[in-house]
This record gives C-alpha cells, sequence and structure tokens, in this order.
C-alpha cells in the first residue's frame, strides 16, 4: 500500500498542518480521541509522541508532557494496544515520534513490524543519528515502508542537507532555529534568512517547518517557505486545563479555520 | 583485545554517537579535530605547565603503613584529592577549557553532580576569562552547599534543575538542552567519560596523566611500574579511566571498579549500573543503563552525589562486558565506614565517592606481597554535613 504520506503530498503540497501530542497526556486513554478529533477539524498529519523520561530536545512543555504521560502508565507497547484499530476510522498520516532507547528496548524490527500492522506512516527519532540509521536501520524500515524522518537545523551545513534528502522519504522536518522544542515564539531575520537559504537549494523532499511554531500567524509565515509546519508544544499546552479533551482540541484547531 | 575506543567512538558495542541533528555541528567539529588539538606539541606544553604549576600535579602516591598493616597487603594511594580544586576533575577542565579556546568558544558550560566537576570548570573559566554556566540538580545544590558556594565565588552562575530526580542525570539533560540552544558560541566541558563520541576518549585522555603517574612512580618507590591492583570507584567514570588507562593492556594489572550499591544493589535504591543495567542509550551513548522493560530510565540512588548516575561510561561497560575490571560495589554504609577509617588511620578525609574505592578493601583476598594502588578522586571538606 501507498505511503500515506507519500499521498498526502502528491494531494496538497501547501500549508500541511502537521500536529504534535505525546501520548498518554493529558490522560492516559485521550491517544484515540485526539488523532480523530484533530483528523476531523483539519489536522493533515498527525505526529504520536513516544514519552521518554530524558527528553533532551525537547522543552519544558514537552518535558511535562512527557514526565505526566509515563506517570500516567504510557509504554510503547500500551500506545499499539490503543492505536490497533485507528485505521477502521482515520485516514489521516501518523507518525511516531520519540527516542531511540524505549524503541530498541522494545526491538528495532519488531517495532517497525507493529507500526506496518497497525498503518503507522513513518518515524521521527531524534538520537537516531543519520549515519546509524543509513547503516544499520534502513534496510529494516524500508522493509516495512516506514518513513524515517530526519531533521536539519539552522547549524546543518548544505552538503548534509543534500545528503538528508538524498535519504529521506515522506518530508524533511526544519527545526525553525537552533533550540529545543517550544523554545522560541516568533520568527526572527535569522531564520527568515536560513528558510530562504534552503527554499533556494531546491530539495526533492517536501519540507516541514518545526519548532517554536504556535499559532496562525507563525504557521503561515513558516508555509511561505515550505510544504507546511508542524505544531508541538502550544497544542499540548492548549489541550491543558479544564475542559474535555475534544472540545480543547476543537477549540485549538478553530483557530486554523 | 583493545580496550580503548575506535575511531568512531566505539568500544566493542558501546559508545557511539547518538545525538539529535541539532548538535551534530558541535559533535562532528569535535571528533574531527579532538586529536590533532590534543596531541598537538603547543596544546601538551600548555597543558603540561597548567597541570603542574596550577593543579598542583603531579599528585602524590603515598604508601600507607596503617592500611597495608591492616589489610595485610602493600596499599598506594594516589593523592588526586590533593589537587587544586580538591580532586581528579580539574586534570580535565584544564584539557578542555584549552580546546575550548582553540575552537574560539567564548561561553562554557557544564553539568555537575558533587560539585567538583562544577568547580573545577569554574576554576577554569576564571582564569579563562570565559562564562560559565553549571547545571546541578536541585538535589544535590542542597547536599553540597559548600561547592555550590565555591562555584558562585568563581564568577560560575549555577543553574538549579528542578527535573526528573533533580540529580546528575537531570543536569546533564540541561546542559545538554543549553547546548542545542546555544551551538554557536558555547563549549560544554562534560565531566565525566560518558557522552556522544568523543567525549569519553577525550575526558580519558585528559585523566590518563593519573596513571601515567602511578606507573612513574612506582618504578621509583618498588622498581616496577605495574601494580597489581588499581581500585577506584565508578559513577560516570572518569578517575576510574585516568587510573586504569596505562594499564588497560596490562594483563598481569587487575581493575577494579567500584559502583555505588545505595542501600544495597537489590533494594531498588541503588547506583550499581552493572549489576542493574542493561545495554541502552543515554546522553548521547550506548552503554549500560538503569532502565525499565520499557526503555525509560530508572533515577538511581547513591548517598554520593557523584556517583548517582543510572549509567556508566561506554569504555567501563565494554571492561565489565570482557571482564577485563572487575566491578564491585559498596553501600552507603560501607563508604561512611571507609571514609571515617581512612580519617582517623591516616589522617586523610576522602570524599564520598573515593570512599567507595577504599570500601572496596574489605572485599577482596590480597596476598602479602601485592602491589595496591587505590585511587583517592576527591577529598571529603564538602561532605562534612553528609559525615556528621
Amino acid at each position: 500500500m501507498e505511503n500515506r504520506i507519500t499521498k498526502l503530498f502528491t494531494k496538497k503540497d501547501k500549508e500541511i498542518l502537521s500536529l504534535y501530542f505525546t501520548a498518554g497526556y493529558p490522560e492516559l486513554n485521550d491517544t484515540e480521541t485526539i488523532i480523530s478529533t484533530l483528523e476531523k477539524h483539519g489536522a493533515d498529519l498527525i505526529e504520536v509522541g513516544m514519552p521518554f523520561s530524558d527528553p533532551v530536545a525537547d522543552g519544558v512543555v514537552i518535558q511535562k508532557s512527557s514526565e505526566i504521560a509515563l506517570d500516567n502508565g504510557m509504554t510503547i507497547h500500551l500506545l499499539f494496544e490503543q492505536l490497533k484499530e485507528i485505521r477502521k476510522h482515520v485516514s489521516v498520516p501518523l507518525i511516531l515520534m520519540g527516542y531511540l532507547n524505549p524503541v530498541m528496548q522494545f526491538g528495532i524490527e519488531n517495532f517497525c513490524k507493529k507500526c506496518s500492522e497497525i498503518g503507522i506512516d513513518g518515524t521521527i527519532i531524534p538520537d537516531l543519528p543519520l549515519e546509524v540509521y543509513e547503516s544499520e536501520y534502513k534496510t529494516i524500515f524500508e522493509t516495512y515502508s516506514l518513513s524515517n524522518i530526519f531533521l536539519i537545523t539552522t547549524q546543518t551545513s548544505d552538503d548534509r542537507i543534500r545528503k538528508i534528502d538524498g535519504l529521506s522519504s515522506g518530508f524533511i522536518y526544519m527545526v525553525s532555529s537552533s533550540s529545543t522544542t517550544g523554545a522560541k515564539g516568533a520568527v526572527d531575520q535569522e531564520q527568515l534568512a536560513y528558510f530562504e537559504r534552503i527554499s533556494k537549494m531546491e530539495l526533492r523532499s517536501k519540507r516541514l517547518i518545526g519548532f517554536g511554531i504556535s499559532d496562525k500567524h507563525t504557521f503561515q509565515r513558516a508555509c511561505g517557505y515550505s510544504n507546511g509546519a508542524i505544531i508541538g508544544s502550544a497544542f499540548i499546552s492548549s489541550i491543558t486545563g479544564v475542559g474535555t479533551v475534544t472540545e480543547k482540541v476543537i477549540q485549538f484547531m478553530k483557530k486554523f479555520d | 583485545m583493545n580496550y580503548q575506543s575506535d575511531d568512531k567512538g566505539y568500544y566493542g558495542m558501546f559508545g557511539g554517537a547518538f545525538i539529535p541533528e541539532m548538535m551534530h555541528q558541535n559533535i562532528d567539529q569535535l571528533q574531527n579535530s579532538y586529536i590533532d588539538i590534543i596531541e598537538s606539541k603547543s596544546f601538551k606544553d600548555e597543558f603540561k605547565l597548567l597541570l603542574q604549576d596550577y593543579a598542583g600535579r603531579p599528585s602524590p602516591l603515598y604508601y600507607s603503613d596503617r592500611l597495608s598493616d591492616h589489610y595485610k597487603t602493600h596499599i598506594y594511594l594516589k593523592r588526586e584529592d590533593l589537587n587544586h580544586t580538591g580532586s581528579h576533575k580539574i586534570n580535565n577542565t584544564i584539557g578542555q577549557i584549552l580546546l575550548a579556546k582553540r575552537l574560539g568558544k567564548t561561553r562554557i558550560i557544564a553539568e555537575t553532580g558533587a560539585g567538583q566537576h562544577g568547580v573545577a570548570t569554574a576554576t577554569v573559566c576564571a582564569r579563562a576569562g570565559l562564562e560559565c554556566i553549571v547545571y546541578m540538580g536541585a538535589v544535590d545544590v542542597a547536599r553540597q552547599s559548600p561547592n555550590v558556594e565555591k562555584m558562585k565565588m568563581l564568577g560560575a552562575e549555577v543553574r538549579a534543575v528542578q527535573s526528573g530526580s533533580k540529580t546528575l542525570k537531570d543536569a546533564t539533560n540541561e546542559a545538554i538542552r543549553d547546548w542545542i540552544n546555544n551551538p554557536v558560541d558555547t563549549h560544554y566541558i562534560i565531566g565525566s567519560v560518558v557522552g556522544p563520541h568523543p567525549y569519553p576518549d577525550m575526558v580519558a585522555r585528559f585523566q590518563s596523566v593519573i596513571s601515567e603517574e602511578i606507573r612513574i612512580q612506582l618504578k621509583l618507590k618498588v622498581g616496577r611500574e605495574t601494580p597489581d591492583y588499581v581500585i577506584a570507584c565508578v559513577g560516570g567514570g572518569s578517575n576510574a579511566a585516568g587510573s586504569f588507562y596505562h594499564f588497560l593492556h596490562e594483563p598481569s594489572v587487575k581493575l577494579i571498579a567500584v559502583e555505588a550499591a545505595g542501600l544495597g544493589v537489590e533494594t531498588g535504591e541503588s547506583a550499581a549500573t552493572t549489576q542493574l543495567g542493561k545495554p541502552g542509550i543515554l546522553h548521547g551513548s550506548r552503554s549500560l543503563l538503569m532502565q525499565t522493560a520499557d526503555g525509560q530510565v530508572i533515577e538511581p540512588y547513591s548517598i554520593s552525589a557523584g556517583l548517582d548516575y543510572p549509567g556508566i561510561g561506554p569504555m567501563h561497560a565494554n571492561l565489565f562486558t570482557t571482564q577485563r575490571a572487575q566491578f564491585l560495589n559498596a553501600t552507603d554504609t560501607e563508604a561512611l565506614e571507609a571514609a571515617l577509617y581512612l580519617s582517623q588511620k591516616e589522617g586523610i578525609i576522602p570524599a564520598l565517592e573515593s570512599a567507595h574505592a577504599l570500601a572496596a578493601l574489605n572485599k577482596i583476598e590480597f596476598k602479602p606481597d601485592d602491589i595496591v594502588v587505590v585511587n583517592v578522586s576527591g577529598r571529603g571538606d564538602k561532605d562534612m554535613e553528609t559525615f556528621l
């Protein structure tokens, strides 16, 4: 079957709205509700975070949601259990995002196999470097039709970006600035120069911009230089607090109508 | 067998560089330049001179009559506690600050557990005139307050870390996040033989002066360069790496690494990684790691802030797996008793970390003519509140 991420980009290559949330947050069993509500209200792509005890690439919001999700009892096993039936009613591309150690303990091959059975389309594993992926894991991921998404940052050299472009299926995740997730609000001059530099490279891969995208304004600004953007910390903050999670997701998505 | 790292930073199956892309540029630069820089003549000359005139090296190798009598063997204490700033940590920070200067970095960050590495980093930053920020778990800020005061007096900013168990692991997470947010001007001085390649190898090289000196000093004292035993405590493992370094390929030298058992290995309150851990990835390298079946890192426990870490350097993971080193452990109580014993028999108050190495003397059957070197990695001033 065709990978849903690839399929998405053939239908739509502008203003792709991707949302990230941590599985098991705010409540252990909110995963399916959040996914289906997001799809219903306009999300083009959804990244489901697998919480880790030591998320070094993440800022305070995702650290906190991960901690609570783990306290709630979230595990990769449980997440797969929760997502088992998801393809019966959700067709939006799904990406699992998390750190390498829990995936390694689950077993890389076993993990990829499970993803494929459920209908997961891609993975983002920030601490799995390109070189290790290429030499140890690439064939396994390809066997199970999983797109492993790589990150680039303001610091990534043109040569390396070309290499990542060559290895990417799905899209390239452009980290908007030199930062952990959620760290910066506004789009500044340095970022714009970086966005322009990448635009001019005419890469073969689609690009989504993430980190520091928080509202319609920053979203549209990012979309001017890419195929779309990813919102994580701001979305997680918005589903925190009183009210049902469904209502809060709808409230948040309304801002992007 | 080779017990050093290969050119990709692997010690057998352990090591490597498992880093987010945000750290790639800095780590790549270090990987490609560290050997050339630290092996250059100008670097070596400057490093050696500072170790001698600033840190006070060589540190003495002291024959302990009373411990030797008690254990009926020959015991030498490598006196890293007598270094400037009170521990072996200064060896590495001098090396890394010289490296940072050559890389043109102007801002230094570090993590610290017991505060010894934090003080050693603040010290070299003061001398070099560089901004210094030290991340320290909030629990450790409370239990090692003399070192916090020292860092502040030296001009460093100490940031108390409130996440996780609020100890060394969490301080390390926060330092990594700082580096991700400040990739251009900042160098991260990691204090132990942990982290992504090239840190484990680089820190081991800077600490290897310990075993280099032991060889020379033993030759003068007993006519041979190699002891029968070298004993050192292991948290991340930098003092052990330095003490073992020049003996790794001398099979006659028994290497003894001593981990913190906390309340006891089986109690759930322990930091004995080789006993409780399995292969995993934390802080940029594959090593042994205390973790749940689901791959979440388990919060360790030890009375000693410097050993309170759920992992171990990849070099040590390999020494354990290949059985090149023997791994023992000592409980909080055993370490406290060993600290008291050394204080009252030799007039040397060791750091709580080093006391774990001393406690291991009770767990080994020595022969009367054995030559045993124990690395006293630091002094106990910072631990007085715990001791009393």
